[in-house]
């Protein structure tokens, strides 16, 4: 039996908005993942999966609730520590890719990599070989396409070996070829390399190809009130 | 590795705003380090130079007009005095080494110094070093007209042995004055790195009796350069309040280095004025890595906020911005040292050009090392207001817009 990965409880999140009011973003009372589960979350733009997905990565804290990866309890953490499970145990990808435009393909991975468990160039460039970017090994992000600059997040999201792969939209900003190799990519490269991958999109033909999708609405408290409003 | 990449790659892809922020700490060290060197080996080299001597005699007049005239060979001579001067204190029994120096006359705007061999054969002008003369020339005979050429002066005026040559009357040339007596070169010195490397000698007599000269000066000279007995300060003294204090019809300039110091002291202001002005600078050039640096932080939002969500922690972020920062001093001094060399290499050509007095651009100081690590500890702390900015930036607020 699958062993669970991700577990959240009771998570809520939420904003102050401009005239001071509350927002309440995320409101989740359960939800799970078991290790090298993908799933994919279906919402439309601005019904906080983005903010669910930094949550889980630590990038934010949460208002109350419990997130455990792997055992351990995140929001109980202080910064630093977060940092580094999110380091260790965390790959994300997201739309825009986020590469850094300074740095070579390599050493966009490798980068990653020395916030986690350290440096390894032979994985490196394995990774980015297996993602078709063995030529462009130290080419920099403004030398490559839209399609390649995504599969070195690609690389980089799973440089570190993490548990989980979280994926905002990858698809995004890929034309439709791009966005079905992509996707197929990350979905068979979290398989090899044994990660779980959580993958949020409004796309239909991306959602399509997962065998499970769960609507975020049903799962997020805080959009249910948002679309009865 | 990780900071070093961070540093290393911030530091290009702002390499303009680099280069010139670490010029100016370059123009910044330089200065600083210039002006102290500067300060520190003039000080120490006019303070010791005394061609061999402790004391000068003269003219009643200014101490320091005396050591310039007799020792440095700058100024005007502040008057004669008696043969017998001279006999009186070189037969003191304080007394070493007594030789009489007259000057008057010039070549080219090169001083011309009359005295007896005794200069060359006796006086030691470093310790165990003796004037000597280069290979194929020779002293000059007291008794004819013949030179023996500084080394500087040689090479300035392109003088060898066998040349020959008139001096001009005065201190200063003036082409006009020119007298009918030849000399002829018989040697040339072997550099000293001292103010006798820019004068050409010539025998006592030479000055005394040289045609034009008033014939009452004919048996005056213009100092007694005097070296006491090894331990004899006491004689030292007893010069001073027989010359000095009970006398007051000549100057006894003693000890040589402490009247030169006086000088030192005098224009101390200026040393201080040069040494403000320096730390004003590195005080502007420190600021400008603070605004370089500072400036750059919004667009360097992302790529912090990048950093944090691939796992980089905050102190991370900080320490890599201070160290970027004193990584520019860092660059900006190693630049400020060809600034320094630069800098000193000139001060030293015009030095020698006019004292004669040669001092070392790169003899080792303390400001080496303390003007270094200084403006890299300044520039370290004018990266903490950015570093700031770095471990404050919200991650979430600064990745791609939220779906």
């Amino acid at each position: 039996m699958a062993m669970t990965l991700l577990e959240i409880s009771q998570l809520k999140k939420s904003f102050t908005a401009p005239d001071g009011a509350e927002h309440v973003v995320v409101d989740i009372k359960e939800f799970s993942l078991t290790e090298k589960e993908q799933v994919a979350l279906q919402g439309e733009s601005g019904c906080g999966k983005t903010t669910f997905l930094h949550l889980i990565a630590g990038i934010l804290k949460p208002d109350s609730g419990t997130i455990k990866i792997a055992g351990q309890e995140m929001s109980a953490m202080r910064e630093a520590a977060r940092d580094r499970l999110r380091a260790t145990t965390t790959g994300y990808i997201f739309q825009v890719f986020n590469l850094l435009q300074g740095y070579t393909c390599l050493e966009n991975v490798l980068l990653g990599m020395s916030f986690g468990p350290g440096t390894d160039r032979l994985f490196a460039e394995a990774l980015l070989q297996r993602v078709g970017l063995g030529h462009r090994l130290h080419h920099y992000p403004r030398q490559l396409s839209t399609g390649q600059q995504q599969r070195v997040a690609v690389a980089r999201a799973l440089a570190n070996r993490p548990k989980l792969v979280l994926a905002d939209e990858p698809t995004g900003n890929l034309d439709h070829k791009n966005a079905t190799e992509s996707l197929q990519l990350i979905r068979q490269t979290c398989l090899e390399n044994g990660a779980a991958l959580l993958l949020v999109s409004h796309d239909r033909e991306v959602l399509a190809q997962f065998e499970n999708v769960r609507e975020f609405a049903a799962v997020n408290q805080a959009a249910q009130e948002e679309g009865r409003l | 590795m990780t900071l070093g990449l961070i540093v290393w790659k911030s530091l290009r892809q702002h390499a303009l705003s680099t280069i010139v922020t670490a010029l100016s700490i370059a123009l910044a060290g330089g200065l600083l380090m210039s002006v102290w060197a500067v300060k520190e080996q003039s000080q120490a080299t006019f303070t010791g130079v005394n061609e061999g001597f402790d004391a000068v005699l003269g003219a009643r007049g200014s101490k320091l007009q005396l050591v310039l005239n007799s020792i440095f060979h700058l100024e005007s001579s502040p008057g004669n005095l008696a043969w017998q001067d001279y006999q009186d204190i070189a037969h003191n029994p304080g007394v070493e080494l007594a030789v009489p120096i007259a000057v008057g006359d010039n070549y080219h705007g090169y001083r011309l110094v009359g005295t007896t061999l005794d200069y060359f054969t006796q006086a030691e002008y470093a310790l165990g070093q003796k004037f000597a003369v280069q290979a194929g020339g020779a002293l000059f005979d007291p008794a004819r007209r013949e030179a023996l050429v500084g080394d500087f002066v040689a090479r300035k005026m392109g003088m060898k042995v066998g040349d020959t040559f008139h001096p001009f009357h005065g201190l200063i040339f003036d082409e006009k004055n020119q007298h009918a007596e030849t000399y002829v070169v018989t040697g040339i010195l072997r550099p000293s790195n001292t103010p006798a490397d820019r004068v050409i000698w010539i025998p006592l007599e030479g000055i005394q009796k040289m045609a034009g000269h008033d014939p009452k000066a004919a048996t005056e000279i213009s100092a007694v350069l005097v070296k006491l007995k090894a331990g004899s300060a006491m004689a030292g003294f007893r010069m001073d309040m027989v010359y000095n204090k009970q006398g007051s019809r000549l100057t006894f300039a003693w000890p040589i280095g402490r009247v030169v110091a006086d000088l030192f002291d005098k224009i101390g202001w200026f040393d201080k004025v040069l040494a403000l002005i320096s730390y004003l600078v590195a005080v502007v050039a420190t600021a400008s890595i603070l605004a370089s640096i500072y400036n750059s932080m919004n667009e360097r939002r992302r790529e912090i906020a990048i950093l944090r969500a691939l796992g980089a922690r905050r102190a991370t972020l900080f320490a890599a911005i201070l160290l970027e920062s004193a990584s520019i001093s860092a660059l900006g001094m190693m630049a400020g040292f060809l600034v320094y060399a630069a800098i000193l290499s000139v001060v030293a050509q015009i030095m020698r050009a006019q004292t004669g007095v040669v001092i070392d651009p790169f003899k080792f100081s303390p400001i080496m090392l303390w003007a270094p690590m200084g403006l890299i500890a300044l520039g370290m702390l004018a990266g903490v207001v950015p570093a700031v900015k770095a471990y404050r930036t919200a991650v979430a607020e600064n990745l791609a817009p939220l779906s």
